[in-house]
């Protein structure tokens, strides 16, 4: 299998205490209940690297990336975030996932919060930042999502293309090392698709580590270092995008890939 | 221009601009036959309801206004053989029992500390309940702390004098909850101070509560035995919403815990007291209680059942809480969690004011089921306003054919008053709360 080659790859390399990698995945397994869907799966992200994650529905790619802020857990192998080890140390866990910022399908926006409160509510609470300062960095990164002036109505109120690029900017607010994206796109009308996929690009412009899980195979080629194909809670295939769309070696790959791109 | 369907093409060359609606309004014998007289089946119960109505409204207002009896000393006024009349009501009997209603048998010098407590009562509820009141936060500390504390002090008359081996007591005890917060933290591998700090600012707190409770401020003590009407109705109320809804949370909150000895105890209270009746509650409370305390130890009667319907409405409040805790989507959870949010800091900002909204019909029936269920205190022999009507209607002096209804009709308008404008209050909150996020 392709799987095994890239995977001894990986292997090759070590823990880095200087944590030059953003994140590490070093023989990861997981189970729910008897079903195996993570196995083996061995990843190193470097700072700045943009990681897109395909794969067909049930593949784990999900499962995989809320691995890296524990919203899953996985019970073999070892997860380093930004130079921290995923343990069962809830406090460890609530430093890695300060600085790791997740963007999910449906948004997950507090509806009882205005926008603005939604912005400013992990900074006060979790990193104990001023109100007034806040408001001005949540300011900041909305109008960077280009809705600022939409910062006191209450997510209800916004379109899903708006509504997502609030939770961008949500995420932002908390200044994160790395970013996760899981299906941003999924679940949005197709002409807000765009407006979120702009806003994505312009953060890979700026240097920040993604991981996006997303059949968007144009922003694919567009932003990615790298793309990884997963089936079967496998690592299938990893690849530069021009190789990886040029060239597939798989033939799982390839025949994933005659599906989605008509 | 209108664009027909079977056009091989189109093209839209002007927008449509967007029009008024067509008028629908019409007059009220067009509402009338609408809504009232639609069928045959709705003719019907149109005249059924009517006909109930007729039967029903003019004698009760005949009753208890146009005949009846609103001034009198004495049961003269409400007995036909002494000239009086007996076809209405007697209000002349509440009007002239109406202290006793209020105050039962409380000190009649000392009724004013009583209507110091209605006011701060009034003052704390306001505070709350009105949504634009000014510093919201400091009318919660108001409420939960202040109030409680000086209505005791008021009511009781405080000055408990607490022996130096209760202080002594006290302090070991102290100590221990500071040990305890110490040990958490080290589990935790938390930082130690904060947790010094929040258990010093308990044990601070408790002792300052117990200071003011034991300080002499020259009140007449009056016991609980005394009490009675409205004021032992308000104030079980009163305590048993106060403590109904936070611990019905932390019981919702224990009954979804993954820990499973928090998981059992919740379980095991919540389906324990909602398996028993009130009335085993209070009876158990009232004549068991003492059986099983150290033979120096008393509880105080009045105190007794005021635990009894607390704990018992916390059960029901729970599963209410539960509901909402339930409705609430996994992505709440995961959003508040991937922004780093702590447990405490996920449920108090993100779940709780979420699953709470949800469930305000629910929270508020569990309140207005506390508040008529106060009246079943008077099983153990404590004199609410039930039992004060019920005491004062076999008075010789009011000796009259009218006045069990009229004092039963007091109850009821009083508790009607109380439980609608609970009703009211939580649909305006909801109505408010709806229009501020329409999903």
């Amino acid at each position: 299998m392709a799987t095994t080659m890239s995977s001894q790859q990986i292997r090759s390399v070590d823990i880095d205490p200087k944590a030059e990698s953003a994140v590490q995945m070093i023989d990861v397994h997981k189970w729910y209940g008897e079903f195996h869907v993570l196995r083996d799966i061995n990843l190193n992200v470097r700072r700045g690297e943009r990681i897109v994650i395909c794969g067909p529905s049930g593949s784990g790619k999900s499962t995989m990336i809320r691995c890296i802020n524990r919203l899953e857990e996985h019970q073999k192998g070892r997860i380093i975030v930004d130079g921290v080890e995923l343990l069962d140390d809830l406090k460890r866990i609530d430093e890695v996932r300060r600085d790791v910022g997740m963007v999910f399908q449906h948004f997950n926006l507090f509806p009882h919060l205005t926008i603005l409160e939604n912005c400013t509510l992990a900074p006060i609470w979790v990193k104990k930042m001023p109100r007034k300062e806040a408001e001005e960095v949540a300011m900041h990164y909305l109008t960077r999502v280009k809705i600022p002036e939409q910062a006191n109505k209450y997510p209800g109120q916004l379109s899903g293309g708006q509504q997502q690029r609030v939770a961008i900017a949500r995420s932002l607010c908390m200044s994160p090392k790395i970013m996760l994206f899981d299906e941003p796109t999924s679940a949005l009308d197709p002409e807000m698709v765009k407006e979120v996929l702009d806003t994505m690009v312009g953060l890979a412009d700026e240097g920040m580590t993604m991981l996006c899980v997303t059949h968007e195979m144009g922003f694919a080629r567009q932003v990615a270092d790298r793309v990884i194909f997963m089936d079967y809670g496998q690592i299938v295939e990893m690849n530069t995008p021009d190789e990886f769309f040029k060239n597939p070696q798989h033939e799982r790959t390839r025949l994933f890939l005659s599906q989605i791109l008509h | 221009m209108s664009t027909a369907v079977d056009m091989p093409h189109f093209v839209r060359a002007k927008q449509v601009e967007a029009l008024p609606p067509p008028n629908l309004a019409r007059g009220p014998i067009a509402w009338i036959r609408e809504n009232l007289f639609s069928g045959p089946f709705n003719t019907l119960l149109t005249l059924v309801v009517l006909y109930l109505l007729y039967v029903s409204v003019p004698p009760l207002l005949r009753f208890l206004v146009i005949d009846a009896v609103w001034t009198g000393t004495d049961r003269a006024a409400c007995r036909a053989d002494t000239g009086g009349s007996e076809s209405g009501a007697c209000w002349a009997f509440i009007w002239d029992k109406i202290n006793y209603f209020i105050y039962g048998s409380y000190t009649i010098s000392e009724r004013w500390r009583v209507n110091i407590f209605f006011i701060l009562l009034g003052i704390g509820v306001v505070w709350l309940l009105w949504l634009r009141a000014p510093r919201r936060d400091l009318g919660a500390v108001y409420f939960f702390w202040l109030f409680p504390v000086f209505s005791y002090v008021l009511l009781t008359g405080g000055n408990e004098s607490f022996s130096a081996r209760f202080w002594l007591g006290f302090a070991i005890f102290g100590s221990l909850v500071m040990a305890l917060f110490a040990f958490v933290a080290a589990v935790l591998k938390t930082a130690l101070r904060p947790a010094l700090i929040l258990g010093g600012g308990i044990v601070a707190f408790v002792g300052l509560t117990l200071a003011v409770v034991d300080f002499d401020f020259g009140l007449t003590h009056v016991p609980t035995s005394l009490w009675g009407g409205i004021l032992v109705t308000l104030l079980v109320a009163t305590v048993g919403i106060v403590v109904s809804l936070p611990f019905g949370i932390v019981l919702a909150l224990g009954r979804r815990s993954k820990l499973p000895i928090v998981r059992m105890a919740s379980v095991i209270f919540i389906e324990f007291v909602r398996g028993v009746p009130l009335i085993t509650v209070l009876i158990m409370a009232n004549t068991m209680l003492p059986l099983f305390l150290p033979g120096d130890m008393t509880v105080d009667r009045l105190l007794r059942p005021l635990i009894g319907t607390a704990l018992f409405a916390s059960a029901y409040m729970a599963e209410v809480v539960r509901g909402g805790l339930q409705a609430m989507p996994k992505g709440q959870y995961e959003g508040a969690m991937s922004l780093g949010l702590n447990y405490p800091q996920m449920m108090t900002l993100i779940v709780l004011p979420q699953a709470l909204r949800i469930v305000i019909p629910g929270i508020v029936n569990t309140f207005i089921g506390l508040f008529k269920d106060t009246s079943l205190v008077a099983i153990v022999g404590i004199f609410d306003l039930v039992k004060t009507i019920e005491a004062s209607r076999i008075d010789p002096n009011w000796a009259a054919p009218t006045i069990g209804i009229t004092g039963y009709a007091f109850a009821a308008l009083f508790y009607f008053v109380f439980c609608f404008g609970m009703s009211r209050y939580s649909l305006g909150v909801e109505r408010r709360l709806a229009s501020g996020q329409n999903r």
